[in-house]
């Protein structure tokens, strides 16, 4: 059968580091930066004797992504050891929940296909991340600075039916870990790491097909690729007469394809059992009321709010979302008494954005501030300068620091509205060219476009558009 | 040379705190008196006398300006799997066999600041895993009433250093019985206090869920003293108790009249040795004459929980013993890869007992067999803690042997397993409901080896159990016998 007529089911595992100033289990510090075996001590380092003490700051934010994601959250919650070896697992087993974890159920919402769908959620828990095999010629070195560093794993239902939804479900998921202040949430920094399940099956089929796992996913746009690629390959193996073999599959960035890790590589048998080193987490309701009412506010009402009252489309709600700052910024901007919400909103989406990305820097460290980038679109909106003026004199705010009355005033980019001088202009460009005047007055009408642009030029672009064309027509007519 | 070595906690707290003597004369004659006997004990794995004499001279100036706590310059043994910040820790393996620890536990922590003078890290059986310390790395100790036979275990170099006076009182850890057997065979007071009582950082795990810190002393008083100075909430600890730490000496009233001992039916059964029988119903006989009612109790689960212990022990162990890999610290023997190098490492590096309860436990957490074995086991547990809150409805303390026999001959049970850890029959019930358990010496039997008492108490209960050790001993029941040495 054709592959339309296949579903594909997925579902996503995703491991989140939590932006909290020590280790799980430890108070060493978590941060990036910092030699190799800088941040340890003899419990992240499993030196024996230790004991794990649980940081109440990750609890608090595991609770928050949990509320952010409409979690259920465990007023009884237990950690469970898992064992395997590893160089980089210090004390030959992981702490993380299993059976009973912090959060459960819950959902996230994406848009689809022009509306929204809610991506259910299996679990939330919180587990320590392991450190870091380093191979070099000669050897291996490990480096136990992400020794003990929190983790949530997120798990979803396999609600996910697309590549383009998995994608759409990360961003999401990604914005809501960003909003909540949980984490840093950066795929290249390994701060967000994911993995893909994936089966197919024929279309209203409700059994599940056999499933493979993808691993060393870096960036959303992998995940992407790397789910296509694979809902590809188990309609192609399908429709061949072959069987799909529940696997583990690495992901190839370079040459774009999945392939099989070798079997040995991933059969563990992890033998969880609680914790004895850590008491039962028990979070009271009050607690979790707390934490509720510091909620900011989340990427899915923002939206409403930007589509309701700013009267922007889906789209546009949605890039502007998609990282807290950035909707910070664009509020900011209209907040200055703008009328023209899409005019800021495009600005933001493309002036803005372009600026941030080139820099590589956060969009506090890369633009003017927002009530700066605002004045200068009232500066528009007022017929001040024109939106050419603008786009000359936004870069020139960035790299300055200056404010936007000030660069328009040093680039001489204020727009002419006096009508003297835009008539003298018109005058001057009729008379100069009585050949087009007689051409135009017997019927081109097209040429009223190389009127303005001679007027413009000669008044070096700054003479207010409106009037040119108000001015230029009532002369052009006699 | 001085006989200072024969005093006690209270004794030595008493005379130092009158500059009677002084901490140096007081350390150097457990040392010599180490000197003397280590030859023949093995009580010790690791002796440090330089350390020692510093710590003693610290104390004594400490003493001499006076108002010094109870424990400054008292010469304490310490068993080997206390992580002592530079000295060796070995835990009595080879794959610690140099390890020198980096810190300093918790419990280890208080008594440095209360200016104890450490003279040695005892004896042991590797990573506290057997009941006679055969299984050290360093050779046995040997039981200072008779060398021929076993000082118990795990904790037998702690025992046996008190009860042949290489220094004044001992630390030990008590996982199924390993305080308070090892007492038991060397005539020698031992507690096991109550889950969560005393820290555990920096302690090495065997099993966590059980594993509980305590003394070796030659009175009951003397234990009271030191145990107030170990216990108390830690924040390295997460499974500690933060209850206030009573002062257990001010408990010994010596009286013990209306007290209710229950006597568990379960606890006198046949295949017992008749003269360890006879002292323990004597010594209840005493403390009814002392104007205690005996109770009769039951535990009916008691017959399952050396079946129980040992998958839900082991279990813990397999995944606490994983950190020795050969990556970090300790042993290492080199291969190719890292497959090889773990066991090769492992290989070499732990005895026969410890990779056999590693794979016990193993085994027990295996996919499969998790629900047969650990889940099942965790809720006997429960009923065996359910038998005691019940029994503790009926009495205040409960009286049993802390052993079926006196200690046994070296190398009789050390290829016999099971046999072996029969000796803990009477123990291991008490860790597994996490209740306070003692050992109080209750006679000799007819070849002159100690036999002991076993008083257990209700969660947090020290000072009920303290009182009735302390009235026993204190009430001239039985004459205690110093080893031949």
């Amino acid at each position: 059968m054709p592959s339309e007529a296949y579903e594909a089911v997925i579902g996503l595992e995703v491991h989140a580091h939590l932006a909290t100033r020590s280790k799980l289990f430890c108070g060493c510090t978590n941060g990036f930066g910092a030699g190799p075996n800088e941040n340890v001590c003899p419990v992240c380092m499993g030196m024996p004797g230790v004991l794990p003490v649980l940081n109440r700051e990750a609890v608090e934010f595991a609770i928050r992504i949990g509320l952010a994601a409409h979690c259920q959250i465990a007023n009884y919650s237990i950690f469970d050891r898992k064992s395997y070896f590893y160089p980089d697992l210090p004390k030959g087993y992981q702490i993380s929940q299993y059976e009973q974890p912090i959060c459960k159920g819950g959902y996230i919402e994406i848009p689809s296909d022009g509306g929204k769908k809610q991506i259910r959620l299996v679990r939330i828990h919180m587990e320590e991340d392991a450190g870091k095999n380093i191979h070099e010629e000669g050897g291996s070195l490990v480096d136990f600075n992400r020794s003990g560093v929190p983790l949530v794993e997120i798990v979803s239902e396999p609600d996910i039916h697309s590549a383009e939804e998995a994608g759409a479900y990360l961003r999401e998921l990604r914005a809501l870990l960003r909003y909540t202040g949980v984490s840093e949430a950066r795929m290249e920094e390994g701060n967000l790491r994911c993995d893909v399940n994936v089966s197919v099956r024929p279309k209203g089929s409700d059994k599940f097909g056999t499933k493979t796992e993808i691993k060393n996913l870096n960036s959303i746009r992998f995940v992407e690729k790397a789910t296509a690629h694979e809902i590809a390959r188990q309609i192609e193996v399908l429709e061949s007469g072959g069987r799909i073999a529940q696997e583990t599959h690495l992901w190839d960035p370079v040459r774009e394809e999945t392939r099989p890790m070798r079997s040995k590589e991933f059969a563990n048998d992890y033998r969880y059992f609680p914790e004895p080193d850590l008491p039962p987490l028990r979070v009271e309701d009050q607690t979790v009321e707390q934490i509720r009412t510091s909620m900011p506010e989340l990427p899915a009402e923002r939206r409403e709010k930007l589509t309701r009252d700013h009267g922007l489309t889906p789209y546009e709600a949605g890039v502007l979302t998609e990282e807290r700052e950035v909707s910070d910024y664009f509020l900011g901007v209209v907040e200055v008494g703008l009328k023209n919400y899409k005019t800021a909103a495009n600005w933001v989406m493309t002036e803005v954005l372009r600026v941030v990305n080139e820099s590589g820097k956060s969009i506090d460290g890369a633009v003017p501030p927002a009530a700066e980038t605002g004045a200068l679109l009232k500066m528009v909106e007022e017929s001040t300068i024109s939106l050419n003026a603008a786009k000359m004199a936004f870069p020139a705010m960035c790299k300055s620091g200056k404010g936007a009355a000030a660069t328009v005033g040093e680039l001489g980019l204020l727009q002419v509205s006096d009508e003297a001088a835009i008539t003298a202009a018109c005058d001057q460009v009729i008379n100069a060219d009585p050949a087009k005047l007689a051409e135009y007055r017997a019927g081109r009408d097209k040429l009223f476009g190389f009127f303005v642009g001679a007027v413009m030029k000669a008044m070096g672009g700054k003479g207010n558009p409106r009037m040119v064309n108000e001015i230029l027509k009532r002369k052009l007519a006699g | 040379m001085s006989d200072l070595f024969r005093l006690t906690i209270a004794e030595a707290r008493d005379q130092l705190a009158r500059r009677e003597i002084s901490a140096v004369e007081l350390t150097r004659s457990c040392l010599d008196r180490i000197a003397d006997l280590e030859r023949r004990l093995n009580a010790f794995i690791t002796v440090c006398p330089r350390e020692a004499m510093e710590q003693a001279e610290a104390a004594d100036a400490r003493l001499a300006k006076g108002a010094a706590p109870a424990l400054c310059g008292i010469p304490l043994a310490i068993k080997d799997i206390y992580l002592t910040r530079g000295l060796r820790t070995t835990c009595a393996s080879k794959i610690l066999g140099n390890f020198v620890a980096p810190y300093d536990g918790t419990v280890i922590a208080k008594l440095r600041a209360a200016g104890a003078v450490f003279v040695g890290k005892a004896n042991m059986d590797e990573f506290a895993m057997g009941s006679s310390s055969e299984n050290s790395a360093f050779g046995p100790t040997r039981n200072p009433y008779d060398l021929r036979r076993v000082a118990g275990g795990s904790s037998g170099g702690s025992a046996a250093a008190v009860a042949a006076d290489e220094c004044i009182a001992s630390l030990g850890t008590d996982t199924g019985g390993s305080i308070r057997e090892p007492a038991s065979f060397c005539g020698v007071v031992g507690i096991k206090p109550t889950y969560s009582r005393v820290s555990r950082f920096g302690v090495i795990a065997f099993a966590s869920s059980l594993d509980q810190v305590g003394p070796f002393t030659k009175t009951v008083r003397d234990a009271a003293i030191l145990l107030r100075d170990l216990a108390g909430k830690d924040t390295h600890d997460s499974t500690c108790s933060a209850r206030p730490v009573p002062n257990y000496e001010a408990a010994l009233t010596g009286d013990i009249k209306g007290l209710r001992i229950g006597v568990p039916r379960e606890y006198f059964v046949s295949g017992m040795d008749r003269e360890v029988e006879d002292a323990v119903r004597a010594a209840l006989t005493h403390m009814k004459g002392l104007g205690a009612k005996l109770v009769e109790i039951s535990l009916p689960h008691s017959e399952y929980a050396i079946a129980t212990y040992y998958i839900l022990a082991t279990a813990e162990a397999s995944a606490n013993l994983a950190r020795y890999d050969g990556i970090r610290y300790g042993l290492r023997v080199e291969a190719d890869n890292n497959i090889d190098l773990y066991n090769r490492t492992r290989a070499r590096g732990f005895g026969a007992e410890v990779k056999r309860r590693i794979m016990l436990g193993t085994f027990a957490l295996s996919s499969g067999y998790y629900d047969a074995y650990y889940l099942k086991a965790q809720k006997v547990r429960t009923l065996i803690r359910q038998d005691f809150e019940k029994a503790f409805t009926q009495c205040d303390i409960i009286a049993t042997p802390v052993a079926p026999t006196t200690a046994f001959n070296l190398g009789e049970k050390i290829n016999d397993p099971l046999q072996m850890y029969l000796s803990d029959i009477f123990t291991i019930s008490v860790n597994m409901a996490g209740l306070p358990g003692m050992s109080v010496p209750c006679g000799y039997d007819s070849k002159g080896m100690p036999i002991g008492l076993q008083i257990i108490g209700a969660p947090f209960s020290e000072e009920t159990m303290l009182r009735a050790g302390d009235a026993y001993e204190g009430s001239g029941a039985i004459k205690r016998q110093r080893p031949p040495l």
